[in-house]
């Protein structure tokens, strides 16, 4: 009707319109996607919070132990190692939908997962080490922690989960396919520490 | 656009056929494509919905219900300590807001108790919304392990340490002797001692609670005056501001934001339809009836486990 009217003052109240209307997109879904990838990120940084609360537990650890046990070198060079490397390979929220650097951090936590699983199987054998309190003070705080990542993961995966459907899902798809170009975030596998099943060790594998 | 260029471009350079059919063969083309993609589409979110109901309703079907501060699924507390214990807990959320539930429950169903008093946790929402100061003691009767779970805004004065003590110390002595109503009541007296032991932080949170806390009563007296003033202050906005601000249509007949005005008639309205717009009154939180229920609080898996 207008642009019949006159023809060029159609652009300008075209661009007007488009404005004025700007606030309402809200109420098309526009908003989906940065919400959900905001909330994703959010989730990302709780998980490496808890990573690196891990982390910050080990140097205290291993010291504990050496006190008892400074013979058992090797386990304690592993988990000192693993854990220089773990905390080398971060990755930013801006990263995430990158599978080698997502790979990359989860192979070297999960190192330094079962290396701190060796220690603290080795920490059986010392009596006196398991009755030390700070000893005792340190397993609380890292089962917590090892609690505390579970739970952050698992907020990952659930946040993750529902940003990645609103992605390829039919309103919000098409504000990314127009507008956004986002690419679906990584997530975690099962197979690296929850499916890997109890190693039982009889003490052969102890001396090496 | 271009697409349909090129097809009518090939469909009539092939030869033989006229304009005609070749836009037939368009139209014929381009319809089941929009609707399959419109099918997949709708599928797609039809199975998502799906999904989520399904992940939602299992669940929430495995949990027990929130029915009081202490509840009591695997009967492990006598009634006389069990009415001692609601009274305490009570009184200790009058006095500082953060929320103690005690639950017992027969099994756990074959998972572990850390991510089952995470999810129970959460579920309930104990502690204050925003402040998170909820505290849960779980006891699972048959896989004879219990757990302390921490709010997120408690970890810090309950840390993981003092969860264990209280559980290696105090409740699992008493479990392996058969007393349970002694181990969880002195539990939950060890958790209230260490939670008092920060006085200052524990009367600046309870104050901070009391602040934003709304009073069930001044909800519904705001709720009611919005009410009426929409309905009084509507009256005269669709007799007046039609006038002003609407297109006079035809006399006595204004059309304003695509609705019809007509006030010729006596006192007939509208044809256009007003419907009073959709009313969702705001949550009220923090109910404190009869009824006890969580205060919108999370967990980060604090705390920690034990077994007997």
């Amino acid at each position: 009707m207008v642009a019949h009217r006159s023809h060029n003052t159609s652009l300008p109240r075209f661009f007007s319109a488009f404005l004025v209307l700007m606030p309402f997109l809200s109420a098309c879904g526009y908003n989906t996607i940065p919400t959900q990838e905001e909330q994703a990120k959010a989730a990302w940084s709780e998980v490496l919070n808890q990573y690196q609360r891990r982390a910050d537990l080990i140097p205290n650890l291993v010291e504990t132990v050496k006190g008892y046990a400074s013979h058992e070198r090797e386990v304690l060079e592993s988990v000192v190692e693993a854990r220089a490397k773990a905390t080398q390979v971060t990755v930013s929220p801006e990263t995430l939908s990158d599978p080698e650097a997502f790979k990359a951090f989860q192979d070297s936590q999960a190192g330094l997962t079962s290396a701190l699983s060796r220690l603290l199987a080795v920490v059986e054998n010392y009596p006196d080490l398991k009755a030390n309190q700070n000893f005792l003070a340190l397993q609380a705080q890292l089962e917590g922690t090892e609690n505390r990542i579970a739970v952050a993961r698992r907020d990952y995966i659930e946040a993750v989960r529902v940003y990645n459907t609103s992605l390829r899902t039919f309103p919000s798809m098409l504000w990314n396919t127009l507008w956004f170009g986002n690419k679906p975030f990584q997530n975690f596998t099962v197979s690296d520490d929850a499916m890997a099943p109890p190693k039982v060790d009889f003490g052969t594998q102890q001396g090496g | 656009m271009r697409w349909h260029r090129r097809r009518s471009i090939s469909a009539r350079s092939r030869g033989g056929d006229t304009q005609r059919s070749a836009t037939d063969v368009i139209s014929l083309a381009s319809h089941p494509r929009i609707a399959a993609l419109a099918r997949g589409a709708l599928g797609t979110l039809c199975l998502v919905l799906l999904l989520l109901a399904g992940i939602h309703s299992s669940l929430a079907q495995s949990l027990p219900a929130l029915t009081g501060r202490v509840v009591d699924d695997a009967g492990l507390i006598d009634p006389g300590a069990e009415a001692a214990l609601v009274q305490k807990l009570a009184d200790f959320e009058k006095k500082s807001s953060d929320q103690i539930v005690v639950a017992t429950v027969p099994s756990l169903g074959g998972e572990a108790i850390e991510p089952y008093a995470n999810r129970l946790f959460r579920a309930w929402g104990l502690g204050q919304a925003g402040e998170d100061n909820g505290i849960l003691l779980l006891v699972a009767r048959d896989d004879r392990k219990m757990r302390i779970e921490v709010g997120y805004g408690l970890e810090g004065t309950l840390t993981d340490l003092h969860s264990k003590l209280i559980i290696e110390n105090t409740m699992v002595p008493a479990f392996r002797a058969g007393d349970f109503s002694a181990g969880i009541s002195r539990a939950v007296d060890d958790i209230i001692m260490v939670l008092e032991g920060n006085a200052a932080e524990l009367e600046a949170r309870s104050k901070r609670n009391q602040d934003t806390s709304w009073d069930p009563d001044a909800v519904i007296a705001v709720l009611f005056i919005l009410v009426w003033a929409t309905l009084f202050f509507g009256g005269f906005a669709m007799a007046i501001l039609p006038r002003i601000y609407g297109r006079k249509i035809a006399p006595g007949r204004y059309e304003w934001l695509g609705m019809t005005f007509n006030y010729n008639s006596s006192g007939g309205r509208s044809s256009g339809g007003y419907s009073g717009g959709g009313w969702s009154g705001g949550s009220s939180s923090g109910s404190s009836g009869g009824g006890f229920s969580g205060g919108g609080g999370s967990s980060g898996g604090g705390g920690s486990s034990g077994s007997w």
